[in-house]
C-alpha cells in the first residue's frame, strides 16, 4: 500500500500546528500517489482525544500511543515507536516536521531503519514513482532539489513551509504501545520549561519585528515590543551582534547561527543586513527596513525602506499601526 | 576525558554563489572555505571540558578532500591536540553515508563524548551526530544550548520553538552543540605556531551507502527590493498606506 505516515507532534499533551502541517504534507503526497495517510500520535494518556482533529486536516488513521510518561517528549521511545511503525506498515514516505523536536526525531529514525531522510524541505515533488524534495542549502542562497532512492523515504518540513489545509474525514483509531519503555530510556527529558510570557515563537509568527545595533541601547529594545505589541501577532527577533553583546537572548537571533523564519512580514529596524542575518530572513514575504544609512544592504532586499533615525521613527510607526489595526 | 569532535570544511557564505556546470553544485571556483559555525562551539565545549577536568584529550575529525587539513590543523591551534583526516575526493550530500565513515572511525577508540555542531552550514541537514549515535548505539541529546557534565553524567538545555527542555544522559554519549552554549576562542599566535607539529593521521573513508543525492541546485529568485519610501517620521504614513493596500500585511 502506497500509504504515508506523519508524525503528529505534540507538546505538554496538545498538537501542535506542526502536527497539522505534517498531515497536509502528507495528504498532498498520498493523493499523488493513491494511498492513505496515517498519524502517529503520542503522548500522556488522554492525547487520544486530539486524534480527531488530525481527521480534519487529512489524516485517514490516527494511531494512538499513549504513556505516563510521553508527557514530554522522549527521543528513544519515539524513535523506536515511529520506526517499528514505518517498518511494519510497510509505507512509501514519512513525514516528519523540521520543528526542535522533529529535527532530533528523524535522523534517528531514518538511522534505525537504513533508509534516505530529505530534511528541512519546503517542497515535495513526485518524478515518476521517485520522491524529489526542495531544501534551502548553504543559509538560504541556493536551493537544491533532492533524489530520494528507495521506500520509505523519510523527509522534514520546514515550519510554515506547509500551511495547514482542512481536508475533513473521519479518522480511523488505533492503539498502539511504545516499542521501547520510555520509562527505561538513557536520555530523559526532565523538565520542560516554558518561554518567557505568552509571545509568540519567531517560526510561526506572521509578523516578527527584529532589532539591530542601530537600536543603539539594550533598552532601546522597548520600541521594538511596543512594535510588535501594536501588530498583536508580532514576534520580536534580533541579529547576532545584538545577542553577542547580551541585549537579547540567543534564542531570539535570527541568522545564519539563528533561527530561519518566513514571515508574512518581517521589520528589520536598526539592522544593517550583514550577509549572515540576511541568511535568516531573506524568505519573509514582505520585508520593511528602517535605517539611518541609505546605502545599508538591507535596503537592497527590503521591499519598502524608511531611512532615518529609528528612535523617532519606530514610536511613529506603532501609533500609525495601532490607528491602521483600530479600523479594520 | 576524552572527547571527539567532528568537524566540517565547508564554503564561506560571505562571497556570491554560482552554480556550477553540473547544475548540482556550487560552483567553488575563486570561493573560500572555514570551519562550520556551530563546529567551532563544539571544539570550544571540548576545550572548556578538557580544562575543567585538568585532563584529557580533544580529537578533531574531519571527512573530505587533502583540503580537510586545513580545517583540521585550524581546530588544532585553537587547542584541540590530534586531528584524524578521513579521506574522501567528495564529501557526500547523504548525511548517513558521511556518519557511517564517522562512526567507523569513532566505533575504534572509547570516547566518553563525541561532539558535533548543531548542523553544517553548508548541507543543512542537521542529521549526522544522531545518526552517529544510532550507529553506535549511544545516548544522544542534540542542539544542546547548556552542558553540566560530572560523574560520567551530563545535563542538557535544548531550546524549542518558545520553550526549552532540560535532557538527562549517561556518558558516553553523543552531542550537538547549538549557538548560545559559548563563544568559540580564536586561535592565539602561540596555537597557530603550535598546532603545526600536533599530528593528523589520515586514512581513507568508509563511506557508507548513498541514498539520497543532490540532482539540480538552483538560486532562489532574486528579491526586487530597494525601494525607499522616504525619509524619517514623514514617511511613516506611506509606509502604513503601503503595507495596508500594496502588501496587505495590516
Amino acid at each position: 500500500m502506497p500509504n504515508v505516515l506523519a508524525y503528529a507532534e505534540t507538546r505538554s499533551g496538545e498538537l501542535r500546528k506542526v502536527a497539522l502541517e505534517a498531515v497536509t504534507a502528507a495528504r498532498r503526497l498520498a493523493d499523488a500517489i493513491g494511498g492513505e495517510v496515517h498519524a502517529l500520535l503520542l503522548g500522556p494518556p488522554g492525547i487520544a482525544s486530539r486524534a480527531a482533529q488530525l481527521g480534519e486536516y487529512g489524516a485517514d488513521v490516527v494511531i494512538v500511543v499513549e504513556h505516563d510518561h510521553l508527557g514530554m517528549y522522549s527521543p528513544e521511545a519515539a524513535t523506536a515507536t515511529a520506526a517499528t511503525r514505518i517498518r511494519d506498515g510497510g509505507y512509501r514516505a514519512a513525514i516528519f516536521s523540521a520543528s526542535a523536536q522533529g529535527r532530533d526525531l528523524g535522523p534517528r529514525v531514518a538511522a534505525r531503519l537504513r533508509v534516505p531522510l530529505a530534511a528541512d524541505v519546503v517542497a515535495i515533488e513526485l518524478d515518476g514513482d521517485r520522491i524529489l524534495a526542495k531544501h534551502p542549502m548553504n543559509i538560504g542562497k541556493v536551493t537544491a532539489t533532492l533524489s530520494l532512492t528507495g521506500s520509505p523515504a523519510l523527509l522534514s518540513v520546514r515550519p510554515n513551509a506547509f500551511t495547514p489545509a482542512p481536508n475533513a474525514r473521519t479518522a480511523r483509531l488505533e492503539t498502539a504501545q511504545p516499542a521501547a519503555d520510555p520509562a527505561a530510556a538513557r536520555v530523559v527529558v526532565k523538565e520542560l520549561r516554558q518561554g518567557s510570557g505568552a509571545k509568540l515563537d519567531l517560526g510561526e509568527a506572521p509578523v516578527i519585528i527584529s532589532g539591530g545595533r542601530g537600536l543603539k541601547a539594550a533598552e532601546n529594545f522597548r520600541l521594538v515590543e511596543e512594535l510588535a505589541a501594536a501588530f498583536g501577532n508580532a514576534a520580536v527577533g534580533c541579529t547576532r551582534a545584538v545577542s553577542d553583546d547580551g541585549w537579547r537572548p540567543h534564542s531570539d537571533q535570527i541568522g545564519q547561527t539563528g533561527r530561519m523564519v518566513s514571515p508574512d512580514l518581517y521589520i528589520a529596524v536598526g539592522i544593517s543586513g550583514a550577509i549572515q542575518h540576511l541568511a535568516g530572513m531573506r524568505g519573509s514575504r514582505t520585508i520593511v527596513a528602517i535605517n539611518k544609512d541609505k546605502d545599508a544592504p538591507i535596503f537592497k532586499i527590503a521591499d519598502y525602506g524608511i531611512v532615518g533615525d529609528v528612535l523617532e521613527i519606530v514610536p511613529a510607526l506603532t501609533q500609525a499601526v495601532t490607528a491602521s489595526r483600530a479600523k479594520h | 576525558m576524552k572527547i571527539a569532535v567532528c568537524i566540517k570544511r565547508v564554503l564561506d557564505m560571505e562571497a556570491r554563489f554560482r552554480i556550477g556546470a553540473d547544475r548540482a553544485s556550487v560552483d567553488e571556483t575563486g570561493l573560500k572555505f572555514d570551519i562550520s559555525d556551530f563546529d567551532t562551539y563544539a571544539i570550544e565545549a571540548a576545550l572548556q571540558l578538557k580544562e575543567k577536568a585538568g585532563q584529557g584529550e580533544v580529537v578533531a575529525i574531519s571527512l573530505g578532500p587533502d583540503a580537510a587539513q586545513e580545517t583540521i590543523r585550524k581546530a588544532l591551534s585553537m587547542g584541540v591536540d590530534r586531528g584524524i583526516h578521513l579521506k574522501v575526493d567528495r564529501i557526500p550530500f547523504d548525511p548517513f553515508a558521511i556518519a557511517s565513515a564517522l562512526a567507523t572511525e569513532l566505533g575504534t577508540d572509547n570516547y566518553d563524548l563525541i561532539l558535533f555542531g548543531k548542523l553544517s552550514i553548508d548541507s543543512a541537514s542537521q542529521a549526522v551526530g544522531p545518526i552517529v549515535a544510532e550507529l553506535l548505539d549511544l545516548p544522544c541529546v542534540t542542539a544542546i544550548s547548556k552542558l553540566e557534565i560530572s560523574d560520567k553524567r551530563g545535563t542538557a538545555q535544548r531550546e524549542l520553538e518558545g520553550a526549552s527542555e532540560i535532557v538527562e544522559f549517561p556518558l558516553p554519549a553523543v552531542l550537538t552543540v547549538d549557538e548560545g552554549l559559548n563563544k568559540a576562542r580564536l586561535p592565539s599566535l602561540k596555537g597557530i605556531m603550535g598546532a603545526k607539529k600536533k599530528p593528523i593521521e589520515t586514512k581513507p573513508a568508509v563511506v557508507g551507502d548513498v541514498r539520497i543525492t543532490v540532482s539540480t541546485m538552483d538560486l532562489p529568485p532574486e528579491r526586487s527590493g530597494g525601494r525607499i519610501v522616504g525619509e524619517g517620521v514623514a514617511a511613516v504614513p506611506e509606509l502604513v498606506r503601503l503595507l495596508e493596500t500594496e502588501a496587505k500585511v495590516l
